[in-house]
């Protein structure tokens, strides 16, 4: 846990320079709403076995190992079962097949409905973790910085720059307040502290010693980091010009005709089916 | 004489509820164009303030008093960034002066608020990154990075708004032997090369060895004010300021406080021992 926030900078992403990584964060982020979209609007089997296809195809195009993915599958596994359950039992039409106690009944549309529905998630769940592993969160930071400046004509500029700005420190951030927590952690070890044993309220009262110490040293980092900022002409944004800008390639133009053409077929495939 | 920053009759003070304390106690100082100044003093000696004044962050609390930066006064809110570019700040803790989770975006920072075109800034951010040695590293994260190699960096995002001064407070106070040496040996090559105006605040008097002028500050005022050597052979002082001596100004100190005529000007252990051998007659044997 402790190992994966310190290592934030980079989140999941995991670097192999495919045609996916070099797409503008911009096009992965609106594409995956998208793509998003249309799982939802997938309403039979053969849209569904499309969406199947072109979820494949994309995670190949990655060129990102498939124990990760399934790494993110297994995590959100229990969910999965639960909600295609929910869906068994619930599900109307078809024929009884059989009951089991009450007024429970497994039907054939029942079982259609809680397998159709674990596929959507499990494809959701693929395509979306796609973004974060062909992704850096700096990347997504500013996509998403420049995704919001449209929100700039209703004079929202301001809170737009300072929620980019809020993202860049955290994401600078987590992992230093991360070793000083496990440092706090080991001060008070030291002293004596069980941080381990005890009922839950313990366990949580345990906590205060940790956190008071974290939270002084955070306002003082605050505002050191404020006067540091201040030092480099920081002024809230105003005229502020960006070194990195992200461009859109004919690679994007490439990707947003695929997907086109991807939600042709499954529209196509809901009507005639 | 040619002041890059002059102080005029300063006094800072905080009121702490009822009792108003004077961190800085009437201070007139001249910071000559393209000179080496280091500051010693102990810590609440009022030196971090004394920084914060040079640049504008802090300003004077007295009606008299102002600080001059290139003869503009940074009491005037509408030159503030410009003061800012001018004499760039870098602070103790690196980890507290670094925005961005990627070295080279960190030190794109400045110039982005600047709001100069982006291929300025990467200009600028690749020339600023090489001339501290850290552009092999640009891509990397700094938590990865040791504590001498951060505060590189945070010098780096400095150097890239190209100011004319540089005020360090305490850079290597929270880094080891090695990262405080590469760290000094920068900021020399900042004066000496680029003839940059360099302010170093510390408590380490080995740093004060390559300066050209040493000011002693003592509870918000200026004890001594002179060359390296002028200042670390009065010792006396030095101690009851609450300076570490270093070993070797300490032993030729004693030694002449034991009746040898020697010179207590040095700082370095070959400096010492020269100043024994001369005082021993000792090269001719």
């Amino acid at each position: 846990m402790t190992r994966m926030l310190k290592d934030i900078t980079f989140g999941q992403y995991y670097g192999s320079g495919s045609f996916i990584h070099r797409l503008d964060a911009r096009t992965k982020i609106l594409l995956l709403i998208f793509n998003i979209v249309f799982l939802f609007l997938a309403k039979n089997y053969y849209s569904l076995a499309l969406c199947t296809v072109y979820v494949a195809f994309v995670l190949l195009l990655s060129k990102v190992p498939a124990r990760m993915f399934l790494k993110n599958i297994k995590t959100i596994l229990p969910i999965i079962v639960f909600t295609a359950l929910l869906n068994l039992f619930y599900g109307g039409g078809g024929t009884v097949l059989f009951t089991l106690f009450w007024n429970l009944t497994v039907t054939t549309g029942g079982i259609y409905r809680a397998v159709f529905i674990a596929g959507r998630i499990v494809l959701l769940i693929l395509i979306s973790s796609l973004l974060t592993y062909t992704t850096t969160p700096n990347d997504i930071t500013d996509a998403i910085e420049s995704l919001l400046s449209f929100l700039r004509i209703f004079g929202l500029r301001g809170a737009v720059h300072v929620l980019a700005m809020m993202m860049t420190i955290a994401l600078r951030f987590i992992p230093t307040l991360v070793e000083e927590t496990e440092k706090i952690m080991n001060a008070q070890k030291a002293r004596g502290a069980d941080l381990e044993n005890g009922k839950l309220f313990d366990k949580i009262k345990a906590l205060i010693p940790i956190l008071i110490p974290l939270l002084i040293s955070s306002v003082r980092r605050a505002y050191e980091l404020a006067e540091a900022m201040e030092c480099r002409c920081y002024n809230g944004g105003v005229g502020r010009v960006r070194m990195k800008r992200l461009r859109f390639s004919s690679l994007d133009l490439a990707a947003a005709l695929f997907n086109l053409l991807f939600c042709g077929g499954i529209i196509i495939l809901n009507i005639l089916l | 004489m040619d002041n890059h920053i002059e102080l005029k009759n300063v006094t800072f003070s905080y009121s702490d509820g009822e009792e108003k304390r004077d961190i800085i106690k009437n201070i007139s100082l001249g910071i000559e164009r393209g000179s080496f100044t280091v500051i010693l003093g102990h810590n609440g000696s009022g030196k971090s303030t004394l920084a914060k004044l040079m640049n504008g962050l802090y300003k004077p609390t007295n009606a008299d008093g102002c600080v001059l930066v290139d003869g503009i006064d940074t009491r005037d809110e509408k030159t503030e960034i410009e003061i800012r570019r001018k004499v760039g700040m870098v602070f103790q803790n690196p980890d507290n002066q670094l925005i961005a989770s990627v070295v080279e975006e960190d030190v794109a920072f400045g110039p982005e608020n600047l709001g100069l075109p982006s291929e300025k800034t990467r200009e600028r951010v690749d020339e600023a990154l090489k001339s501290v040695g850290m552009y092999e590293y640009r891509k990397s994260t700094p938590h990865h990075l040791s504590g001498g190699q951060k505060q590189r960096v945070a010098i780096a995002g400095i150097i890239a708004m190209r100011p004319e001064c540089l005020i360090l407070d305490e850079p290597t106070a929270m880094l080891d032997p090695k990262g405080r040496a590469e760290v000094m040996d920068i900021i020399t090559r900042f004066n000496r090369e680029e003839k940059m105006t360099v302010v170093l605040i510390t408590h380490f008097m080995e740093e004060a060895e390559l300066a050209d002028r040493v000011l002693l500050l003592s509870d918000g005022e200026i004890i001594r004010d002179g060359t390296p050597g002028g200042i670390f052979s009065d010792i006396k002082t030095l101690k009851e300021t609450g300076l570490d001596v270093p070993q070797s100004t300490e032993l030729l100190y004693e030694l002449k406080k034991s009746g040898i005529d020697v010179d207590t000007d040095a700082i370095s252990v070959e400096e010492t021992a020269a100043r024994i051998t001369a005082a021993f007659h000792l090269e001719d044997k």
